[in-house]
């Protein structure tokens, strides 16, 4: 481990090495050209667009409803929540009165979607720092969850549940049982992640103080999501910015200040007993009524611009639309949480070694289509 | 809509924070205006006040306060509303490229961590040939990736970028494909 002693036999020399684009740490289809010396990086340059399917340009000729099923395929593991974004745009916009009832399903299941995401995370990060067990773990808890939204509206992951003016169809009989099963199991399920890996020395030495972000270069960088809160900025579109339901539930904005992989870590271990807190204070009051209130089948939006943020599993996603009153957008810009997280990349990477960039990019849970879009 | 209200509650009116970015720009620097004044844009069309000092302000069509701002004036205006302590605009959330048609132009939103209030400044340029605009790089870090996007997709040249190059597609692409008048030839993105 100790690097400042240095064969003065050899010169050391700067080389390129390309982590990807095929690499599991990459977590999908993403190079990262390292210039190393030694073991040490001196700089980490992404190399993006592997996976990039102009989703902008294509929302240019879609309609506003069929925009909503390509932001399924950004963040794929935070689909409801992308669609929630998009079509609390639209319904802005219109200003569409949403019914109770839609609200609080959607943020359910957007907690739900959550739960998902970070146990799903959480499997894959462990896999990254060589804790095997935990992707066993992480998919097992998760595959509940899929059951659900597959009761619900058919998909697993893509799930495409949101219409602009409310969802498609109405829960299934069982969704409210279903999920209270899942929570109670859940909450016997997640003490056991940190009894796995939470308290483990040898993975604690892996994240402590590997990939250090202060608060200041945090919001420069524009980080959010737990990338931001790790290192103590409040960024919870959830609290600060609050949509559906989220403003009549009480949750706290975890905040850890060390701006580590661990802070990282610890952040979203500590969201999921937040979500989950969330789903038991509105899963016993679904509101009767109706599930969507009927749109015209061409929606118009008003000549204007209309910008929504939501928080995704990921952080901070922002639709920005322009419209000139027709039924497509004029200009479309998904505004997306990882895109901002990767671009922090080299700043935190920069100075440790190998082992621990797949560490610190493990901790900003990317995913490469929410990046490329 | 609730969080709007909460949200301007909170934060600094709209007509105040005119107010002190107007102090920043005395009007000596009215002959630029009046050489190149902004035509109308087919999107926001309605324009409330015209001031004399390269910056025009509107509410109009948007839920946020705009700026629409000198090429020239960009990078200064940008400086002091990260740095002023009242406006303190230190998170840039979204920095996106538009083409209006005849101009070209990028639009940055931007966020106060401290104050919560928000404002949306644009810069547009008619040249298509070369539309060049400064960098806010080294304002906030993230600019970095979003403006090489921006050229990427749009083929706007920022000033002062440490590293603008084409970020998605590959170095050889031909021409810029989210501009209006891009000829899609093999149909990737089907009309």
């Amino acid at each position: 481990m100790d690097t400042t002693t240095v064969n003065s036999n050899f010169k050391s020399e700067e080389y390129f090495i390309n982590m990807g684009p095929q690499h599991p740490a990459t977590h999908g289809v993403m190079r990262l050209l390292l210039t190393i010396d030694g073991e040490i990086i001196k700089k980490v340059e992404p190399d993006l667009g592997y996976i990039h399917r102009s989703i902008e340009k294509m929302c240019e000729r879609d309609s506003y409803q069929q925009i909503v099923h390509l932001t399924d395929r950004m963040d794929y593991l935070s689909s409801h929540i992308n669609n929630e974004a998009v079509c609390l745009t639209v319904e802005n916009a219109l200003q569409l009165e949403i019914p109770d009832r839609v609200k609080v399903i959607r943020t359910i299941i957007g907690e739900l979607t959550r739960i998902a995401s970070h146990t799903l995370w959480w499997g894959v990060m462990g896999m990254d720092v060589g804790a095997l067990t935990t992707y066993f773990y992480g998919f097992r808890d998760r595959e509940l969850i899929n059951d659900i939204f597959e009761e619900t509206c058919g998909a697993r992951l893509t799930m495409n549940y949101n219409i602009p003016g409310g969802l498609m169809f109405d829960i299934h009989p069982n969704f409210v049982k279903r999920t209270k099963d899942f929570i109670a199991h859940f909450k016997t399920k997640l003490p056991e992640y940190d009894r796995l890996l939470t308290g483990n020395v040898i993975f604690q030495k892996r994240m402590k103080g590997v990939g250090f972000l202060s608060k200041e270069d945090a919001i420069s960088f524009g980080a959010s999501g737990p990338v931001g809160r790790g290192s103590g900025y409040s960024c919870d579109v959830r609290k600060h910015h609050p949509y559906s339901a989220l403003d009549k539930v009480k949750f706290n904005e975890i905040l850890k200040t060390e701006g580590d992989s661990f802070a990282r870590y610890q952040v979203r271990i500590a969201e999921m007993w937040e979500s989950m807190s969330i789903i038991e204070q509105l899963i016993d009051n679904i509101p009767e009524g109706d599930h969507q209130v009927t749109t015209n089948a061409v929606i118009k939006l008003p000549k204007g611009e209309f910008y929504q943020k939501v928080e995704t599993a990921r952080g901070e996603l922002g639709v920005y639309i322009i419209s000139t009153g027709t039924k497509n957008p004029y200009r479309l810009k998904f505004r997306s949480p990882g895109f901002s997280n990767i671009s922090l990349l080299n700043h935190i990477a920069v100075g440790e070694k190998i082992g621990d960039l797949v560490a610190s990019l493990a901790t900003l849970d990317i995913v490469v289509p929410d990046i490329d879009r | 809509m609730d969080s709007m209200k909460d949200f301007k509650k909170e934060s600094m009116t709209n007509e105040a924070l005119q107010n002190i970015i107007n102090s920043w720009f005395p009007n000596s620097i009215s002959k630029i205006v009046a050489a190149e004044a902004p035509t109308e844009t087919e999107i926001s069309e309605t324009i409330e006040s015209v001031s004399t000092n390269g910056l025009e302000f509107t509410e109009e069509g948007s839920q946020f306060l705009n700026i629409t701002v000198q090429a020239e004036l960009l990078h200064k205006l940008m400086s002091h509303l990260k740095s002023n302590s009242e406006t303190h605009f230190d998170y840039l959330f979204c920095l996106t490229g538009v083409d209006w048609g005849e101009e070209l132009g990028v639009v940055y939103h931007l966020e106060s961590t401290t104050h919560r209030h928000t404002i949306v400044v644009k810069v547009q340029t008619k040249d298509r040939e070369n539309p060049t605009f400064d960098s806010v790089c080294d304002i906030w870090a993230t600019a970095d990736f979003h403006e090489r996007e921006v050229f990427d997709f749009f083929g706007i040249k920022f000033n002062n970028h440490p590293n603008l190059k084409r970020l998605f597609l590959t170095e050889d692409w031909d021409g810029f494909p989210l501009r209006k008048d891009y000829v899609d030839e093999i149909n990737m993105v089907i009309k």
